[in-house]
């Protein structure tokens, strides 16, 4: 690829913006060729996540050139710069839940017949546009408004963290049409943490770090070390060295800190059957929507089993509510922050509100003792707080990471994390990564959901596998690599040929050959199913 | 709970900082108090004759809706609102001047005890009614505004009883300089006395939890349900207060509902409570209060006329939230 300045499509040059004290971004810039796919990187707070909106026309910038085809552009609202050719597709699907999707199509007035389409190649061609959005899963949702955004041929398509928390199959999808722009007319900003996408689809990087652009990376093999030194600047941490943790083994016998028996929930959950260990870490591993949101609901006390049984310490448990988990020692990690937090109340608030709930129902909080406990999770957990009058304003590893400090503040006996690594930074994960064990050396046990399935072979010791509201396997961390998770996560029997479209790096091996299509009938679809 | 978790960053930062860091926190409410500073100088100045007098009188006239603003704050922090305050005051304080009537003095603190009791299972009945029918809050306390409201009537049809001598005497006259109205000091010392162990308690955080998310704090343990009967409650008891307030500056109770009601809800915005829940407190209500009060006074004093007046309140609210929330926008972004 030959390409001068002049026909670059789109191109950012020293944009700057500080939020009072706070600077987001110092120098960042951007220059997207027409035709590739671009990936932007970055920590968490590297300014990433400001870049996108002022590209966006959501924020304005306070210093920098904009030029869409080398006419300087200045877009003040997200549907000026739609107008101008570039849409984004955001973490958070940008539907009206109380319209059905036909109605949201027209709200944006997208073309319904191209929507379709993109529908079809991004594996959703069965859905049916009458569906209020609500009704559809998270997944689904992602899906529609990326072939949304599709439909209406934009110049520049920004997809963000578009893969988190997609099912395996469709996120392969998802990367094969994003492969497939390239060398087109289109060009797409690609913003994902997973190194093995940005390697499958990409052809450059730009990498931001502390609010400055801090390289531009051609993506070939082996160029994903060059990135991650480039992310982290000084600080790289070596994931790999703490993969080799001990496994603690576990007494034949003992009794079970948590023991699931045939629990069930609505046409979901079948047989969530499992054992889970003081001092060990158990992941679960599953498609999306395979009945795990309902187990972990039922073990938060925020659902009610249909049937089945839960012991705790051997003792049979009904929760009623998720104040009579805590009390039994299960406390529970939200992947959605938002779900899990007082966006606008202080850090020192959102630790202590579980805490102070284990205290006297009446009579005044303690606050010193509140404060040594919060001031000792805020330092555990290595939250930078600077921003802490107001949560919402710290970036979403900080969130995770308070959402986590709560519990510890309290002291964990069982904690039950759904996906606590989503959408945050490498740095972020490897912390937390390291909580989790040390936790678990501690004498807790953590149950861990994760949809990134290199996550269990670093910090679980088992895991067990969810398919069609079962649990159908249990696998140890020593087996655990990513092509056995994927194969169980699709109830295939270990030694079945693995299909090749299921894992990325099959997508990543394929594109650079060929386009071809799989066969479809090697792809089990469970989106569909439902 | 901002003021404490200034105590928290207080001890870790200069004392500087948590001059700045409290100021910063409070930003409204001291906005607000610079407002009616102004207010107060631009008083003076039309009206020089403006003393002791007419402050004492500012703070009788604006106790009873000062009551009703904190009432409403709680439970709109809780995410909530209550559209039967001012029936709930109109029933106390008939209720109140019925039973004083030619009583004795010691009668009269049976009778205040006993009516903030029934504020307290006033309130219970309207939060049991918003968390077990689960019909919304705003249809539910509207409903109960006339329920209150028919048996405020129902105890007395007209104007009319009494109140204890000491009662009256309670909001009359200064304390100390005569700068300080008595009516301001009582109503420092009900507020402090119930919102502040309120607030530094479990419930406290609880009711700021649930408005702020109620999901996350179901998800956190906090009992939902109870801690939003509880703001009713605690809206109920200040409501209760509220309407001995009118008994005792009126020394007669009314049947009919004052404006108390939506004027509460205006002076809870004006004082930087978000009426979508969780943010702000019970001290920029009530400045809330005496600065539509006075910019009331100052309408009469300049002969705007009267309906011209009101007009004039309504814009100012507006103006007035608008300005502030600009100004916060601008401090989110900086």
């Amino acid at each position: 690829m030959t390409s001068t300045a002049t026909d670059l499509l789109l191109e950012a040059t020293g944009v700057s913006k500080a939020y009072g004290a706070v600077v987001a971004l110092r120098s960042a810039s951007l220059a997207v060729r027409p035709g590739e796919v671009h990936a932007l990187m970055g920590a968490n707070g590297a300014g990433k996540s400001t870049l996108v909106k002022i590209l966006t026309g959501a924020v304005r910038p306070d210093g920098g050139r904009i030029t869409l085809r080398g006419r300087e552009r200045t877009a003040h609202s997200p549907a000026e710069a739609r107008r101008s050719g570039l849409v984004s597709v955001y973490q958070e699907p940008a539907l009206i839940p109380d319209l059905d999707i036909r109605s949201n199509l027209r709200l944006t007035e997208t073309p319904v017949e191209p929507f379709r389409h993109w529908l079809a190649e991004l594996g959703l061609a069965g859905l049916d546009l009458a569906a209020p959005a609500r009704r559809l899963p998270l997944a689904t949702l992602r899906i529609v408004d990326l072939a949304r955004a599709l439909a209406i041929e934009p110049d520049v398509l920004m997809l963000d963290e578009m893969t988190a928390a997609l099912p395996a199959n469709l996120t392969e999808r998802v990367l094969e049409v994003v492969g497939r722009q390239r060398g087109g007319k289109r060009s797409v900003i690609f913003i994902s943490h997973r190194m093995i996408e940005i390697g499958a689809v990409c052809d450059r990087a730009t990498v931001l770090r502390e609010g400055e652009t801090v390289g531009v990376v051609d993506v070939t093999a082996g160029s994903e070390d060059r990135i991650v030194e480039l992310m982290l600047g000084q600080a790289v941490e070596d994931l790999a060295a703490q993969s080799g943790v001990a496994r603690r083994a576990i007494a034949p016998g003992a009794t079970p800190r948590l023991a699931a028996r045939g629990l069930s929930h609505g046409t979901k959950l079948h047989d969530g059957t499992f054992d889970l260990h003081p001092g060990e870490v158990l992941g679960v591993v599953a498609l999306e929507g395979q009945g795990q949101d309902e187990l972990f609901d039922i073990l938060a006390g925020s659902e009610r089993p249909s049937g089945g049984e839960l012991l705790v310490d051997g003792s049979p448990v009904a929760f009623r509510h998720p104040a009579d988990a805590i009390r039994a020692g299960l406390v529970y990690v939200a992947a959605d922050r938002a779900e899990a937090l007082l966006m606008q109340r202080s850090v020192r608030e959102n630790i202590a509100l579980p805490y102070t709930t284990r205290l006297r129902h009446w009579g005044l909080i303690d606050l010193g003792a509140e404060r040594r406990q919060v001031d000792g999770a805020v330092t555990t957990l290595q939250i930078d707080a600077r921003a802490g009058s107001e949560v919402r304003r710290l970036s979403g590893g900080n969130q995770q990471k308070v959402t986590i400090a709560r519990w510890v503040a309290g002291g964990v006996r069982t904690m039950l994390c759904f996906d606590p690594t989503r959408g945050i930074d490498i740095r972020t994960k490897a912390q937390i990564y390291v909580l989790l064990r040390d936790l678990a050396e501690a004498g807790a046990a953590v149950l861990l959901y994760t949809s990134e399935l290199k996550e269990v072979q670093l910090v679980c010791d088992r895991a067990i596998v969810i398919f069609g509201g079962r649990v159908v396997a249990e696998i140890d961390a020593a087996n655990a690599d990513e092509p056995s998770l994927l194969r169980a996560a699709y109830n295939l029997r270990s030694d079945a040929p693995m299909p090749e479209v299921a894992a990325a790096e099959s997508v990543a091996a394929e594109t650079m050959v060929t386009n071809g299509t799989a066969d479809p009938a090697a792809t089990p679809r469970p989106e569909a199913d439902r | 709970m901002s003021a404490a978790a200034g105590a928290v960053e207080g001890a870790r930062t200069r004392p500087a900082g948590a001059v700045a860091a409290f100021a910063r926190r409070n930003a409204w409410t001291l906005g607000l108090l610079a407002f009616l500073v102004v207010l107060l100088l631009f008083t003076k100045l039309i009206q020089p004759r403006y003393g002791p007098v007419q402050v004492q009188g500012l703070a009788i006239s604006v106790l009873p809706l000062a009551l009703a603003a904190v009432a409403q704050a709680v439970v709109v922090i809780g995410g909530g609102i209550d559209l039967s305050i001012g029936s709930m005051m109109a029933f106390t304080s008939v209720v109140s001047a019925t039973a004083m009537q030619g009583q004795s003095a010691e009668f009269g603190v049976v009778v205040v005890l006993g009516v903030l009791l029934l504020g307290v299972a006033l309130g219970a009945v309207n939060g049991s009614l918003v968390v077990l029918t689960r019909v919304p809050d705003i249809v539910v306390t509207l409903a109960m505004s006339f329920v209150w409201a028919g048996c405020a009537l129902l105890v007395r049809a007209a104007p009319g009883g009494g109140a204890a001598e000491w009662l009256k005497d309670l909001v009359l006259g200064s304390i100390g300089s005569e700068w300080i109205p008595q009516a301001a000091v009582v109503l420092l010392v009900i507020v402090g006395a119930i919102w502040l162990p309120v607030r530094r308690s479990r419930v406290g955080l609880s009711i700021y939890a649930i408005g702020s998310n109620r999901l996350a704090a179901f998800r956190s343990g906090v009992p939902v349900g109870r801690t939003r009967l509880s703001a009713y409650v605690v809206t109920g008891l200040f409501s209760a207060f509220a309407g001995l307030s009118l008994t005792a500056s009126t020394g007669i109770g009314t049947p009919v509902p004052g404006p108390y009601t939506l004027m509460a809800v205006a002076a809870v915005v004006l004082g930087g409570v978000s009426l979508a829940g969780g943010r702000g407190g019970v001290l920029g209500p009530i400045v809330g209060v005496v600065v539509l009060q006075l910019i009331r006074t100052d309408m009469t004093f300049l002969d705007v006329n009267t309906n011209l007046a009101v007009v004039a309140q309504g814009i100012i609210l507006i103006g007035v939230v608008m300005v502030g929330s600009l100004v916060q926008m601008r401090r989110a972004r900086a």
